[in-house]
């Protein structure tokens, strides 16, 4: 018995330094790579690396695009872009486990330690099936609507149908902008359908005529109708004039004791340069500059 | 002589190797266990327990956490699945088992064990654009006078159990014939020579000698539909309230435990993420409960 665990003991130790070895064999491997990009870079006046960013689902289809335009650019660099929300993407930040946390919102007073750049502004707009008549509410409509004082879609011109609400679940940014610009302190109606995503909402919309909904602006599209709000077409010229009321800001935040790393701030400067916010307005949001 | 206590030796090792190997899966259960209770066992007891488990409104922003509309949800849905599932899973058994021909056998069941394979969103997918709409078209048609507009969507109960009902026939079929399978053929001949029919036969002597392993498949099938997360978010609405009493609370939207976690884990602050691992506390002592069953049955047995 005392030979088996002598012998057991020896191969965990072998593993154990094989394993260690392999480790340093793979780190001092990448390290070389990165020498050899760094030279390539050199001649393709790219920078290289790899930036890392986390949070806010409704961000990520932009900061994707964003990446891809810029790794076009610069071959060498990569980026890495993943979801997980607004809440995600604080703490990626405050962390330091992330280069860029995305929030879909605005930042709370009590989330220190981040500096914001905002990027873009993205509209929410308010859903129905195509073939519902209803074609603009107000404000305070849409309230009534999520908070369930209006059931009937004949309470507001439409037909004698019941109102189906389509909502997102807790925690998502678009519930949270929602909340914050159309509901205020006001609880959505308990019956309320909760989707978890952008996709699902729409999908729920546009198989329910008597369904509303809201979505990020870049997520509307022909399968359903974007409702006017206080007589404003849903659109990104209605928003940046500050006439359509339901929008919110897209913001990259980072933690302020750290500088940003040469490419994250390479990163940076491209999302808000003219071409990068050419992007942001192709994705169907509103550049910031 | 050498050889002999290598031999020895390697056994042994291997043994060793072995035992480790089983106890990482006890260790991580252990661990899961620790980390769930850990997690969300002190903000239960902070919260509440009973106002945890039988409060009515769950409103994270608010800092209101009652599960119990889930709690309702997840059993409704999970037992109407077994009521669509569990049948028709022990019939297509009887049948694999004592009736189809070999022939038919060899093809129903890879086909059964490929519906095991195919992963869970594939089957929210289908449910979502299929057993919906249909469901849809039913509470929006003929039934729109007699139920609520928000019981009229589709994403209901009974798509969440139809789905879940598809999910859990592997289980009980390949657990059940293999019980039918294991009741020694004498049975069934002699049910035969004292006169019974086949069918006969199969009811009253084969089946109930293998009702312990059928009641097994059950259970595991069950376990199956409670931990089912993706399939059920993407059909059955997710509304945090108590369906209806009576029959149309099947075309009621709800929102199960499983789903809850998954839902709103991605966004959650620090008090919510607890509130979710008290959620998974609750479904553990579910499952929990279920494979003690489980055991007691098969000691039963044995």
């Amino acid at each position: 018995m005392k030979k088996t665990l002598l012998f057991l003991l020896l191969s965990l130790f072998t593993t154990v330094i094989l394993f260690g070895c392999a480790g340093d064999d793979s780190e001092s491997g990448l390290a070389g790579d990165g020498d050899v990009e760094d030279t390539n870079a050199g001649e393709t006046g790219g920078a290289s690396g790899t930036i890392t960013m986390a949070g806010s689902t409704s961000v990520q289809p932009l900061s994707e695009e964003l990446a891809a335009a810029f790794m076009e650019q610069n071959p060498d660099a990569r980026l890495e872009v993943s979801g997980g929300g607004s809440g995600a993407g604080i703490q990626a930040a405050q962390e330091k486990t992330a280069d860029f946390g995305a929030v879909s919102r605005e930042i709370a007073d009590d989330e220190t330690g981040i500096n914001t750049y905002t990027i873009a502004i993205d509209g929410i707009a308010i859903i129905v099936h195509a073939d519902n008549s209803v074609e603009d509410l107000t404000l305070d409509q849409i309230k009534q609507i999520f908070a369930g004082e209006i059931t009937n879609w004949s309470e507001i011109g439409g037909a004698d149908e019941e109102i189906v609400v389509v909502s997102r679940e807790d925690g998502s940014g678009t519930r949270g902008a929602f909340t914050d610009i159309v509901l205020g302190d006001i609880e959505l109606i308990q019956s309320a359908l909760i989707q978890n995503s952008t996709g699902a909402v729409k999908e729920s919309v546009s198989n329910e005529v008597n369904a509303i909904g809201y979505v990020s602006l870049g997520g509307l599209d022909d399968d359903v109708k974007g409702l006017k709000v206080d007589g404003t077409d849903p659109t990104a010229e209605n928003i940046t004039s500050g006439d359509y009321p339901v929008a919110r800001p897209f913001n990259y935040v980072a933690n302020e004791d750290e500088d940003l790393s040469e490419l994250a701030q390479a990163f940076l400067n491209f999302v808000e340069s003219d071409e990068g916010q050419a992007i942001v307005e192709e994705q169907g949001f509103i550049p910031v500059n | 002589m050498f050889s002999k206590t290598n031999n020895n030796l390697e056994e042994r090792i291997v043994k060793v190797i072995l035992l480790i190997l089983a106890l990482t899966s006890v260790v991580s259960l252990g661990l899961i266990g620790i980390f769930i209770f850990k997690e969300g066992l002190p903000f239960m007891v902070n919260y509440g327990i009973s106002d945890f488990i039988f409060g009515m409104e769950w409103d994270p922003l608010n800092h209101v956490y009652g599960i119990f509309p889930m709690i309702i949800g997840t059993i409704i849905v999970t037992i109407l699945a077994l009521l669509l599932g569990a049948p028709i899973g022990i019939a297509v058994a009887i049948f694999l088992s004592l009736i189809a021909p070999a022939k038919v056998t060899r093809v129903i069941r890879p086909m059964i064990d490929l519906l095991a394979g195919i992963p869970s969103v594939i089957y929210g997918l289908f449910g979502m654009v299929v057993v919906r709409a249909m469901i849809r078209n039913l509470a929006h048609g003929p039934l729109s006078e007699s139920l609520p507009s928000t019981y009229q969507t589709g994403y209901s109960v009974l798509a969440g159990s139809i789905i879940l009902a598809i999910m859990i026939l592997p289980t009980v079929i390949t657990i059940s014939s293999d019980a039918i399978h294991a009741v020694p053929s004498e049975y069934h001949e002699a049910a035969l020579g004292l006169g019974a029919s086949k069918w006969q036969s199969i009811a009253t002597v084969v089946v109930p000698a293998a009702k312990s392993g059928i009641i097994t498949s059950i259970i595991l099938g069950t376990g199956r539909a409670l931990g089912e997360t993706m399939a059920i978010i993407m059909v059955v609405g997710n509304t945090v309230a108590i369906p209806a009493l009576g029959w149309k609370g099947i075309f009621a939207p709800v929102r199960t435990l499983t789903g809850n976690v998954a839902l709103e884990m991605g966004y959650a602050g620090p008090e919510h993420r607890q509130a979710l691992f008290a959620t998974g506390i609750i479904l553990f002592i579910f499952i929990m409960i279920l494979n003690s069953i489980t055991l007691a049955l098969v000691k039963k047995e044995d």
